[in-house]
């Protein structure tokens, strides 16, 4: 099957994918292919379905047709588990645990994949090292913490298990400017060493330029564009993406 | 030969051993109903056979006729004193029977028997305040028809019953609007001026003690109430000797020896056990009963009320243990599915509704009297809270978290272990608080079925219109309840730390 063969260098491939909300109609026969190690963002208004269309990957949501392919193979249905542990996912606000402290927000499914304690310290504080975070955070409940640090945290608990693919759902939205220029900085320096394959949702275009290899505009449930970010940027295809560019200049 | 004879001496042995042990283990149950009389009967009942070496087990203050009788029938019980009237009337309904061998007639199927008569009869009466019926020449029951303005309050029974006040009414065109008063207060309201006039028993002790006018039933409207022992058949049949000690009662007590022994109690404040002690005293010619042994020491205040901390403790406790345990199990399954957690909590919201007494009235055909059924009539009562919360708790945790969790990989188990549940402690115990206080409080009402607990002192406090006796129990149980808020308040406190 072509799909089969689209998905060999693709990380996450969607084939025809339809997808309502009652009668509301999210996608129509959607299709779109994300490269491995490369960082997409899907950009769109409030409503376009990027973040449904995020959530279809770790199968928070099904497709009500056609087909989607993680890692090159349809989800698995049956060891969700298994399959949601290889992928990081962060979101907007990092929805951290409140009655856990910090490092145990970040260790939890580690623990519960049995991993030894000496192990989980290394990997928690080579995360609180490449997300600058100090070390006396560790004991903290999320409360506690900045803004900014809970969504640092938010980052460190989707890398924990070194993920291959990472699901990022404007995780650098709800943080002051300064902040997210920060943010932006860890990340970019977790891309250089490791190059995960991303799939970062957002509305900002100026933040799908600075991070994303790739770009994709999503307009009430349809691609309107995709390409470079630079591409995207000089020739806009329709009205709603200038608006897009625009509405950060 | 030798040989045969170790045998027979050794089941000989066996025999005297088992023989002994089975009269010793059976003790005889004794029980009463929840007013004065009724105790001071059980008690002189019990100490006969005390003072004849038949050990006694008392489960006095059972709340009401059929309280008594149910416990009887479910073999809970082996006697207790009840009144012919009350037999045909109240409970099998025939007012016809009066005669002793037409009621053993009557209840021979049901495999208990009425005991000779004690010889006196409590039959109904009406009283009114003496300077009230002297002013409205008030003589006959039927006098009260001309003055419909007169405050009459009975008691619940009186209220109910079929030879009651709907009857009466009826027979005397009564037209009276009539409110129910616990009758150990009425003759206290009557002396305070507070209500003009109650249903009495013709041997109660208080007719002396306060200026009362008991009213001619000219139209013989009230049945005799003749009072004698109603004991299981078996019982008789297993227990002769102590059956025979019982029977030894027939005729000893006549109706102003009956009025004078409940003045004893209501008017001369002694304890029942004192008046029963004496009364035997002076008839242990008569009875032919043993060397009357001294008293054995009453009770102590401290020892008395720990005793009763203790009983109430265990039920609240018990109750309560068992609904945390099954109330959280019944919500972590039925939490996640809306309609079946509804259904459950309405349910759970059913039970809370039936009234306590009623409640535990209900449990004695399944359950028995005593310390069962009062435990799951509280367990009962203590889910509501507890479960409620709960399915609450679990099911409204924040979504958002729920999803993180879903996709970090969380079995649903692992969802539950380490997101709802933790989330959900403080409500939980909230729920815990709550039914913990409810128990408590509830529970003093598990001496109407002979549960004991602080209820006692306040059952028999009620039936001798004795505040102090009351509060011995009021104070207690409310200290219990305050305790177990404050403790419960700290313990939510703790598991809450760190939310938010």
């Amino acid at each position: 099957m072509s799909a089969s063969t689209a998905s060999a260098d693709a990380c996450v491939a969607f084939h025809g994918v339809s997808k309502n909300f009652g009668d509301v109609a999210v996608f129509k026969d959607l299709s779109l292919t994300l490269p491995s190690q490369k960082t997409t963002a899907i950009v769109g208004a409030s409503g376009s379905g990027k973040t449904t269309l995020l959530q279809m990957v770790n199968a928070l949501e099904r497709p009500d047709s056609g087909s989607v392919y993680v890692f090159g193979e349809p989800i698995p249905h049956h060891q969700l588990q298994q399959f949601r542990h290889r992928i990081g996912y962060a979101i907007q606000g990092a929805g951290l645990f409140p009655h856990l402290s910090a490092r145990d927000n970040v260790a939890l499914v580690a623990r519960l994949l049995g991993w030894s304690e000496s192990r989980i310290e290394q990997r928690f504080e080579e995360l609180l090292h490449a997300m600058a975070l100090p070390a006396n955070v560790a004991e903290r409940p999320p409360r506690a913490l900045s803004g900014g640090q809970q969504q640092r945290l938010g980052l460190c608990r989707a890398l924990m298990l070194e993920p291959e693919l990472l699901l990022l759902d404007e995780p650098f939205s709800a943080v002051d400017p300064v902040t997210r220029l920060g943010l932006y900085e860890r990340f970019e320096e977790v891309q250089r060493n490791h190059a995960i394959s991303t799939l970062l949702v957002t509305h900002d275009m100026r933040e799908a330029r600075r991070l994303a290899d790739v770009l994709v505009v999503l307009d009430q449930g349809r691609i309107v564009q995709s390409g470079s970010p630079d591409d995207v940027f000089a020739a806009p295809v329709s009205h709603y993406v200038e608006r897009l560019i625009a509405s950060v200049a | 030969m030798l040989r045969n004879l170790c045998h027979a001496v050794l089941w000989a042995c066996v025999f005297i051993a088992i023989s002994v042990h089975a009269n010793q283990s059976k003790p005889v149950r004794v029980a009463s109903k929840n007013f004065s009389e009724n105790y001071l009967l059980a008690e002189i009942v019990a100490q006969l056979l005390e003072g004849e070496g038949i050990a006694v087990e008392r489960a006095f203050g059972l709340g009401g006729t059929l309280i008594c009788y149910q416990a009887l029938l479910n073999e809970e019980i082996d006697l207790y004193v009840e009144y012919t009237g009350t037999l045909s009337q109240a409970i099998l309904q025939r007012p016809e029977l009066t005669g002793r061998d037409e009621l053993n007639a009557a209840i021979s199927d049901r495999g208990i028997r009425l005991l000779p008569r004690l010889g006196f009869n409590n039959t109904y009466a009406i009283a009114v305040r003496r300077q009230l019926a002297e002013a409205l020449e008030l003589r006959n029951i039927g006098d009260l028809a001309k003055h419909p303005q007169l405050r009459l309050v009975f008691s619940h029974e009186f209220l109910e019953r079929g030879d009651g006040w709907p009857g009466l009414s009826k027979r005397y065109g009564l037209p009276h609007r009539v409110e129910g008063i616990e009758h150990a207060l009425a003759y206290q309201a009557i002396a305070d001026g507070a209500i003009d006039g109650t249903d009495a028993y013709s041997t109660d002790g208080e007719l002396s003690r306060y200026p009362l006018r008991v009213l001619e039933d000219d139209l013989a409207y009230f049945p005799a109430y003749m009072a004698a022992p109603l004991a299981r058949a078996d019982w008789l049949r297993e227990a002769p000797v102590a059956a025979a000690w019982v029977r030894r009662l027939a005729d000893v007590i006549d109706a102003e020896a009956m009025q004078r022994l409940n003045a004893e109690v209501a008017v001369n404040d002694k304890s029942y056990a004192q008046v029963a002690s004496e009364f035997l005293d002076a008839k242990q010619q008569t009875l032919g009963l043993s060397e009357r042994v001294a008293q054995r020491p009453t009770a102590t205040l401290w020892t008395e009320t720990s005793g009763h901390v203790v009983r109430h403790l265990q039920l609240t406790g018990l109750a309560l243990g068992a609904a945390i345990f099954i109330g959280l199990a019944i919500s972590l399954v039925v939490f996640s599915k809306p309609r079946l957690a509804n259904t459950v909590v309405y349910f759970c919201g059913l039970l809370q509704t039936v009234p306590s007494l009623a409640l535990l009235a209900l449990m004695i055909p399944i359950f028995g009297i005593g310390f069962t059924p009062a435990v799951v009539a509280l367990f009962l009562y203590s889910l509501l809270p507890i479960v409620r919360n709960a399915v609450t708790a679990l099911s409204t945790v924040d979504l958002t978290l729920v999803r993180v969790s879903t996709a970090l990989g969380l079995s649903r188990w692992q969802q539950l272990r380490h997101l709802r549940l933790p989330l959900s402690l403080p409500m939980i115990f909230a729920g815990i608080r709550t039914a913990a206080v409810i128990s408590i409080g509830t529970a003093t009402l598990a001496a109407f079925i002979g549960a004991g607990g602080l209820g006692e002192p306040i059952v028999v406090g009620l039936s001798l219109n004795d505040t102090d006796m009351i509060l011995r129990g009021a104070i207690p149980a409310a200290m219990l309840a305050i305790l177990a808020e404050f403790l419960f308040a700290a313990v939510q406190k703790r598991v809450s730390r760190g939310y938010q």
